[in-house]
């Protein structure tokens, strides 16, 4: 199914499929991978940042598209929100729906707190959805905990915080047990035992997976689990800024339903920010492999109440997103494709890199090969190399890609490419943020009392760069964590008078800065109807008469 | 030269490039989605869409963010359906077929039509899967359900008013947590974990190593083939 520009280069990696899968590549030196990064990888182009001029972080450097939206106007910038009636007042108020908040409000829930989830669109309409790799965990007889804290720790440069990590790698273990005993269906083989694989960055064998639905398995689970406890969840509903009290401390957020644009105000004891990743900020113009509602909103949440960010100028970009056909541009093509035995080939059919390289270098090697090295092969809609997944069959045997990687097949078969018979044109899409909202080992933020962060909003626990199956990881240890000690802190939380000072304070500290913007925070959604179409549509049907 | 073709959204026409997805096409013509749009990419089920082709029969079932736009394409998003689920306690239930006969006893109304299998959008065998729920098979129910992204287009579509998703639901997690084999491996590391001190304290050891030795560990470290 690919076009004939194509075939001479599909020829020859069909030629070499049988002496490439035989050959293992060396991995690179920590000298050549430093190299790599600084000249290719989308963190290192210095004109892609700029410095914050105002908040918690002033003067650090984050992308435009981030500076844009922690430096914009709030909703309610000239909107006065009557505080004194709340339409919810709950122990603890998580928000998203999503892995990370669903864990903690299990939690929340059975520690006896009061506890509602406020979400974007749907319950589960999330990152977690989406992950189809797997989740890490030391279990294993040759593994332990130390050991993943090294694959951690080195696979972040040396950046993340210790004290996170440290939670991470030895809670690992009762979190999977936990999911399992939810009714997670992790992959075993007959005995019970978990088939673990490796992932990028992992020195030990300890990949768990739920095939290649692992973020599906685990989020309609949580989500089955939630109703079951009958915990509320109002959804198609964002938190547009957090309320504070008078004390300073976070006491709850401003809602905005998503279809009919009504206010409503939600007061607690203590918050919990599980908002996810920033895919659909589309940093560098990159696809993303995100959902629709992955906007970063609560980095910009939590920064407008004072709340610190760690590591915003770090983003991951996945190696292997789809580049072929348009229509699944972006869209990612699992980690586990590469665990399980397909390698990286570019345009002349040379394997030219360890398939398991971190993700980070992966990416780089991949704009290198395509940039400067001129061994791309062109899509249509820009550059890409193979990934030769008939090789993943002709290692493990037929029927290998159906049972391991149903997914990845039916997304390709919808198109008419059969990844079993046919290798795939990949290029890095915009997948992860490592950075976020700055925590302590309570989950809570270093500058906000009872603002609580859990899941792809916190930064530090990954460094400057995630591992395969440490992110599903960390929304159940943190989420689970998060939920708990929201709980446990709001027994002791006497709310004082409810109050947005902060929020002004902020547009104040804007004009004072000079910046000059039309651009309201936070995003919530993308928009991708066209420009020209937008510069021709009223927003105003029935006008207010009043 | 773009290619365009002729779609109706809600019965009203558009020309929309023909290489889009349906939920590209309806945001080329200037829909902003909120409803029906969720990972973009096959795995929520939150864009269940119906479309008859003009002067065609049948009625076809798909995700919006998954399929391609054809000409003459007659276009319904279905973006929720109310599926009756179920509460029950994991804890405590008892995994036998009587479950679900209190559970969801319309399974048992089931009239084999096959609608469900036809509109699903994964192309999993449904109907065979209510099979084995109404045996109480729960293992089979659930292997043969996995890939359930829970859209409701089945459900949609029965006579019998199934919740087809929530059955299979119901399955998976009795499956995991009941019948499928326990890990022991997991099980001892979570009991070493919690009886000593062992292991927590080798990972406090490698975080008092100075950076260039933790760096060199992690240089040096081997790993498994
Ligand atoms: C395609 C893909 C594959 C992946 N594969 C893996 C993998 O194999 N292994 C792994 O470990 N990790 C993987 N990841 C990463 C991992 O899935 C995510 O980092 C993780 O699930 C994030 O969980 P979360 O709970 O923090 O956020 P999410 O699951 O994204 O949930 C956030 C929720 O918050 C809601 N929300 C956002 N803003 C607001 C607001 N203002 N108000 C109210 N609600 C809001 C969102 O709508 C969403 O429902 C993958 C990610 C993607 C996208
Ligand atoms: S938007 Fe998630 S399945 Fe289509």
């Amino acid at each position: 199914m690919y076009p004939e520009s194509m075939m001479e280069s599909l020829k020859k990696v069909e030629a070499n499929r049988a002496a490439n899968a035989a050959y293992e590549p060396a991995r690179m030196s920590a000298e050549d991978k430093d190299a790599l990064l600084k000249k290719y990888h989308p963190d290192y182009i210095e004109d892609q940042f700029e410095n914050l001029k105002i908040g918690p972080n002033k003067g650090e450097k984050v992308p435009h598209e981030l500076a844009a939206m922690l430096q914009a106007h709030s909703r309610l910038a000239n909107y006065e929100v009557d505080l004194s009636n709340p339409d919810y007042d709950v122990d603890v108020l998580v928000i998203g729906g999503g892995g990370s908040g669903s864990a903690a409000a299990i939690m929340a829930n059975e520690g006896g707190a009061n506890v509602m989830i406020v979400t974007k669109l749907r319950h589960g309409d999330a990152n977690t959805m989406m992950a189809e790799g797997g989740i890490q965990a030391a279990d294993k007889e040759n593994d332990s905990p130390a050991q993943h804290f090294i694959d951690c720790y080195g696979g972040g440069h040396f950046a993340a915080k210790k004290e996170l990590v440290y939670k991470l790698v030895t809670e690992a273990p009762d979190c999977i047990l936990w999911l399992n005993h939810l009714g997670v269906e992790f992959d075993k083989d007959e005995d019970g035992r978990m088939v673990t694989t490796h992932g990028g960055g992992t020195s030990r064998k300890r990949m768990h997976a739920a095939k290649d639905y692992s973020g599906a398995e685990i989020m309609r689970t949580l989500r089955d689990e939630v109703i079951n406890r009958k915990i509320p969840v109002v959804d198609f509903t964002s938190a547009i800024e957090i309320i504070k009290d008078d004390k300073g401390n976070a006491a709850g957020a401003v809602l905005l339903n998503m279809e009919t644009r009504q206010i409503k105000v939600a007061k607690a004891k203590t918050v919990i920010i599980c908002t996810g990743g920033a895919g659909r900020m589309h940093y560098q113009g990159f696809p993303t492999s995100n959902h629709y509602g992955a906007t970063a909103d609560g980095l910009v949440l939590g920064y407008r109440a004072g709340a610190k960010l760690l590591y915003p100028d770090t983003l991951q970009y996945h190696p292997t997103g789809a580049a072929y056909p348009s229509q699944i541009l972006g869209a990612l093509v699992t980690e586990k494709v590469r665990s399980i035995g397909a390698k990286l080939v570019n345009a002349n059919g040379e394997v030219y890199i360890h398939p398991l390289e971190t993700r980070d270098v992966n990416a780089a090697g991949i704009i290198r090969e395509t940039s400067d090295r001129g061994n791309g092969i062109d899509t249509g809609d820009g550059q890409a190399v193979w990934l030769d997944t008939p090789m993943i069959e002709l290692i493990h045997g037929e029927g290998t890609i159906m049972k391991r990687i149903p997914a990845m097949h039916r997304m390709f078969a919808k198109f008419g490419i059969d990844i079993r018979k046919e290798p795939i044109l990949v290029y890095p899409t915009l997948h992860y943020q490592n950075g976020g909202l700055d925590i302590d080992t309570n989950c809570m933020t270093t500058e906000v009392e009872n603002l609580f962060v859990a899941g792809e909003a916190v930064g530090g626990i990954h460094g400057r760069n995630r591992l395969m199956g440490n992110s599903l990881l960390d929304i159940i240890v943190f989420g689970r964590d998060a939920g708990i000690a929201a709980a446990a802190k709001a027994k002791d939380v006497t709310v004082g008078n409810l109050t947005l000072d902060h929020v002004k304070a902020f547009e104040k500290e804007l004009a004072d800065a000079g910046i000059e913007t039309e651009l309201i925070s936070p995003k919530l959604l993308p928009d991708y109807r066209p420009e020209d179409k937008k510069d021709h549509m009223l927003d105003v049907i029935v006008p207010d008469y009043k | 030269m773009e290619e365009f073709v002729n779609v109706y959204f809600f019965g009203k026409k558009y020309e929309v490039p023909a290489n889009l997805t349906i939920m590209r096409a309806m945001e080329y013509a200037g829909y902003q989605l909120m409803r029906g749009c969720g990972c973009r990419n096959g795995f929520c089920g939150a864009c269940a869409t119906i479309y008859r082709i003009k002067g065609k029969k049948d009625l076809n079932f798909c995700l919006a963010c998954s399929t391609k736009v054809e000409e003459d394409m007659y276009v319904a998003t279905l973006p929720f359906f109310p599926l009756d689920k179920q509460v029950y306690d994991i804890e405590t239930i008892t995994p036998d077929q009587q479950l679900m006969m209190q559970l969801y006893p319309e399974v048992y109304a089931c009239i084999g039509c096959n609608a469900c299998t036809n509109a699903c959008p994964q192309q999993l065998n449904t109907m065979q899967y209510i099979a084995y729920a109404q045996r109480g098979d729960y293992e089979n129910c659930a292997e043969e359900s996995f890939d359930c992204i829970m859209c409701g287009n089945c459900s949609n579509r029965c006579p019998a008013g199934i919740s087809h998703p929530q059955v299979a639901m119901l399955a998976r997690r009795i499956n995991g947590k009941y019948i499928a084999k326990e890990a022991e491996h997991l099980l001892n590391r979570v009991k070493e974990l919690h009886d000593d001190n062992k292991l927590t304290d080798d990972v406090k050891a490698i975080m008092n190593l100075s950076e260039a030795e933790v760096q060199n560990l992690y240089n040096t470290r081997d790993i498994e083939k």
